[in-house]
């Protein structure tokens, strides 16, 4: 998977977030060591300071941690990971409903669109 | 953090114009830096300022705690705006003149970026074309284990995949002590990289900033702020 950095937001958010969504999709399985902060600056075309600074919020935030002298790994609490993955799914919904707002649709058109079209694909 | 390069009430003049007008900077150890501005803004002559090519009309500038010189040029990586390598030379030849030269040339690394973008050292240098002369710049440069790089204007000539190969370079090469300062205009492509970035307009900072502040307060991208400062 590539790194799909946009330009008008700040670039160690966006890193978190696609860590965050490697770690949720199983890319970096659980338990399993990080690339090393240079090596996921050079894959990302990043800044090695800008990549650090991502990897201490992600640790901050739990999902990873240092082994003080075998590097980063994720972690191996699958319920953490199961939380980060609610909170990435929130944020996209979140974004959509935004922009369902922005076009005119209420919460009530917009889930009857959903199930609607959930309908569709069944068939 | 110390810092590596600080100008103070810098000025230099050039007769009557003011091609740098008090300025004032601090740039620390560890960093990228883009210096930004528009053609005539005066990258280049702070750029040359600090490589004592040109000397100040008043004001100071020290890096690592001394003014331009002997000392500060065996730590300072500069690769002009211009090519000042002998055309008759071969690649190889430049080499071994650049090892000569500098105690912290590292000719591996030298070797090895030639390999990597397919540059025949026994090529001469004048049979090369205004690109490839570029690259072997680059790598004469990024191949010192320097503690200030001075790139003025490292990606102008070379196409795009070239240009994500230098840039890759320069990220590889980086070590954490380490400051590359950057002279641009083709923000876009080498705004991911940077830590801070300098505009400067008219010989005068116009504004000192991280990316990702620009990006969290504006909402948008140095190149698209830098288009708006500079809106001609």
């Amino acid at each position: 998977m590539s790194w799909d950095l946009k330009s008008d937001r700040p670039i160690y958010s966006q890193l978190i977030e696609q860590i965050g969504i490697k770690i949720c999709s199983g890319i970096y399985p659980p338990g399993s060591k990080l690339p090393s902060v240079r090596e996921l600056a050079q894959e990302a075309a990043v800044n090695p300071n800008t990549m650090q600074k991502a990897l201490s919020k992600l640790e901050e935030d739990g999902l990873l941690y240092t082994n003080r002298t075998s590097g980063r790994f994720i972690t191996e609490d699958a319920k953490m990971i199961q939380q980060a993955k609610q909170k990435l799914a929130q944020d996209q919904i979140l974004e959509f409903l935004e922009k369902m707002k922005s076009l005119g649709f209420g919460k009530s058109e917009t889930l009857s669109i959903i199930s609607s079209m959930l309908e569709e694909a069944k068939q | 953090m110390s810092s590596i390069l600080t100008c103070k009430n810098l000025s230099k003049h050039f007769g009557s114009k003011k091609a740098l007008d008090n300025i004032n900077l601090n740039i620390e150890r560890g960093r990228i830096v883009g210096l930004l501005g528009p053609n005539g803004s005066g990258k280049s002559t702070l750029i040359k300022l600090c490589n004592d090519l040109l000397t100040p009309t008043a004001g100071e500038l020290q890096i690592a705690g001394n003014t331009p010189g002997v000392e500060t040029k065996k730590i300072v990586s500069y690769l002009p705006e211009r090519t000042y390598l002998n055309d008759w030379m071969k690649v190889s030849e430049i080499i071994q003149m650049f090892q000569d030269f500098y105690q912290d040339f590292n000719i591996d690394k030298a070797t090895d970026m030639l390999k990597r973008l397919n540059i025949n050292p026994n090529e001469r240098l004048k049979t090369l074309s205004k690109g490839t002369k570029e690259k072997v710049q680059l790598i004469l440069v990024m191949s010192r284990e320097a503690q200030l790089y001075l790139l003025d204007e490292p990606i102008g000539g070379v196409d795009p995949a070239a240009r994500d190969y230098i840039l890759d370079t320069i990220l590889s090469n980086y070590n954490e002590n380490a400051t590359i300062v950057i002279s641009t205009h083709l923000i876009s492509d080498i705004e991911k990289i940077l830590d801070d970035i300098i505009f400067i307009k008219d010989g005068q900072v116009v504004l000192t900033k991280s990316v990702d502040d620009i990006r969290g307060e504006n909402g948008k991208s140095v190149d698209a702020l830098f288009r708006e400062v500079f809106k001609c």
